[in-house]
């Protein structure tokens, strides 16, 4: 089985935000909510680069480790979902995620903040694949149609890369080689305590 | 003609050749580097000060928390909830229930000396126990509801499982929010009511000097309306219940903090008083209920045996009888337990 990863090339990203609004649409994602982000860093000064930004699905998650009803699981492709028939809303995983993936429909108010919501690498829940109750929970699940994310297949200058880490891996070594620079596998040691060796 | 045509390809050889040299320098200087300033995770990640500090830049989505990058202080945190509080609460709540439970064995429960009366005084009007039973109850709830919340994924979930457990947990939830403002009101109050009969004094220390007549021999020493063991309950409340509900309304109100940082900073605060309050409550409740006889009767109907408040609370009685000219004390055995 592959390892599915994110991997975003912060030299080619260029901010335009389109991985946020196609997976908003893909997944019809709540107002407020943004599964996928893309942080500048350095604005306006010279080396400033975008990030953009998810949940990373990492290895050991500490989101799965704190959860109090342990309503998150692994999948056989390495990909962190979690069951929002179990989320309780209390916010834990939002308080140990490096990312700050985890998102609740109802922040501002007291009480309850609602079921949490996170990326799920177009991977849907735990409900029957491609069924009416996983997409209106968890969006659509475009890998049991054989897809990868959407934000990373149609990221225009391929910055934003998806797909079993090894392979991308090697294709973001591969241009870092040939174009001589890099700022890095952001995130994969925080999410994968390894890195992509430059 | 062949002259003109000869000027005309020599000029272009010059042009050329000029051309040529203006680009030659950039070809010698090799490839440009467009990243000899740029941003470089591992730098940023080493850059980190640790606790709170986190990769941030900027957004364009209209919430500025979005705009953290990475916040490692997840980690320590997932320690601090998964490690930490457990190992923290284990000790502190079991360690209380077996030393209660070994001081049970040794002393056994506390008699009143020279047995009870067949006179009774007030201790405890109704207002004071409604303070102290709302204050009671909703504690007990949170404390449990609370515990849940750490220890009921490895306690309770295997045993009821997922569904089960998750709406016990929500119900849990729910009731720890709304009694937590109870509590609140409840820790108000009680400080109000009672500040004035806790401060400390000479008095306490003789107290505690002597082991509170419970730790050595059977003798009590003199105390006021409230003794040094209850003066530290009292004050343990009051602070414990004072930092709870400062932690908690955070953690109600996440949009009062500014980051995720100060939300595992409120929690951690929570976390640790609530597990060390528990434990000093148990032993509270036991000293009120089965340690001690004729104690309960404070904070049920209110009235005690006269016999109990002389030993437990000498100065106190005397001071009652004064200010009311004896009508403080009335006759009539305890009510029947």
């Amino acid at each position: 089985m592959a390892r599915m990863k994110f991997l975003c090339d912060a030299d080619r990203c260029i901010e335009c935000n389109a991985c946020v609004t196609a997976c908003k649409n893909e997944h019809e994602v709540p107002w407020g909510i943004n599964r996928r982000r893309v942080v500048t860093l350095n604005d306006g000064l010279p080396g400033e680069r975008s990030v953009s930004m998810a949940c990373m699905h990492c290895t050991d998650a500490p989101c799965a480790a704190v959860c109090p009803v342990n309503c998150f699981y692994t999948t056989a492709d390495g990909v962190v979902l979690h069951s929002k028939d179990l989320c309780i809303g209390c916010g834990y995983c939002f308080y140990a995620c490096p990312f700050g993936a985890p998102q609740y429909p109802k922040v501002a108010s007291f009480g309850s903040r609602g079921k949490m919501d996170k990326c799920t690498y177009c991977a849907g829940g735990p409900e029957d694949d491609r069924t009416k109750a996983e997409y209106d929970k968890y969006g659509r699940n475009r890998l049991a149609e054989g897809k990868l994310p959407l934000c990373a297949e149609m990221c225009s200058t391929k910055a934003l890369l998806a797909g079993d880490g090894d392979i991308i891996a090697s294709i973001y070594k591969e241009r870092v080689a040939k174009r001589g620079y890099g700022s890095g596998a952001w995130g994969w040691k925080v999410a994968y305590k390894e890195t992509v060796a430059l | 003609m062949s002259r003109l045509i000869s000027k005309f390809l020599m000029a272009l050889a010059i042009g050329l050749f000029l051309s040529g040299a203006m680009l030659t320098p950039s070809f010698a200087q090799g490839p440009v580097n467009p990243t000899a300033r740029s941003v470089k995770e591992e730098d940023l990640m080493k850059a980190l000060k640790g606790s709170g500090d986190a990769v941030s830049g900027r957004i364009s989505i209209q919430d500025a928390n979005a705009a953290t990058l990475i916040q490692p202080d997840g980690q320590s945190w997932r320690a601090f909830k998964d490690g930490t509080l457990p190992r923290i609460g284990a000790i502190a709540v079991l360690g209380m229930v077996i030393a209660l439970g070994l001081f049970y064995a040794m002393r056994g429960k506390i008699k009143i000396d020279g047995g009870p009366s067949t006179q009774r005084i007030q201790r405890f009007g109704g207002f004071d126990r409604f303070v102290h039973w709302l204050t009671a109850s909703s504690f007990i709830v949170l404390g449990l509801t609370g515990l849940n919340v750490t220890f009921g994924r490895s306690l309770v979930l295997p045993l009821v499982g997922p569904e089960a457990f998750t709406s016990l947990s929500i119900f849990s939830k729910y009731l720890h929010n709304y009694l937590g403002f109870a509590f609140m009101v409840g820790i108000l109050l009680m400080f109000l009511i009672w500040v004035k009969d806790n401060i400390p004094s000479s008095v306490d220390v003789a107290w505690f000097k002597a082991g509170g007549g419970i730790l050595k021999g059977s003798h009590h020493p003199p105390a006021k309306r409230f003794n040094g063991g209850q003066k530290l309950i009292f004050w343990t409340v009051i602070i414990g219940g004072a930092l709870m509900s400062l932690s908690g309304w955070h953690l109600l109100f996440p949009n009062l903090s500014t980051g995720v940082a100060e939300l595992q900073f409120h929690s951690m605060i929570h976390g640790v008083i609530a597990m060390l309050i528990i434990a000093v409550i148990i032993a509270h409740i036991y000293i009120g209920s089965v340690g001690m006889e004729g104690a309960f009767d404070a904070m049920g109907s209110g009235d005690v045996d006269l016999n109990w408040a002389k030993a437990h609370h000498s100065l106190w009685v005397e001071e009652e009888i004064k200010k009311s000219g004896g009508k403080a004390v009335v006759s009539g055995a305890a009510a029947a337990e």
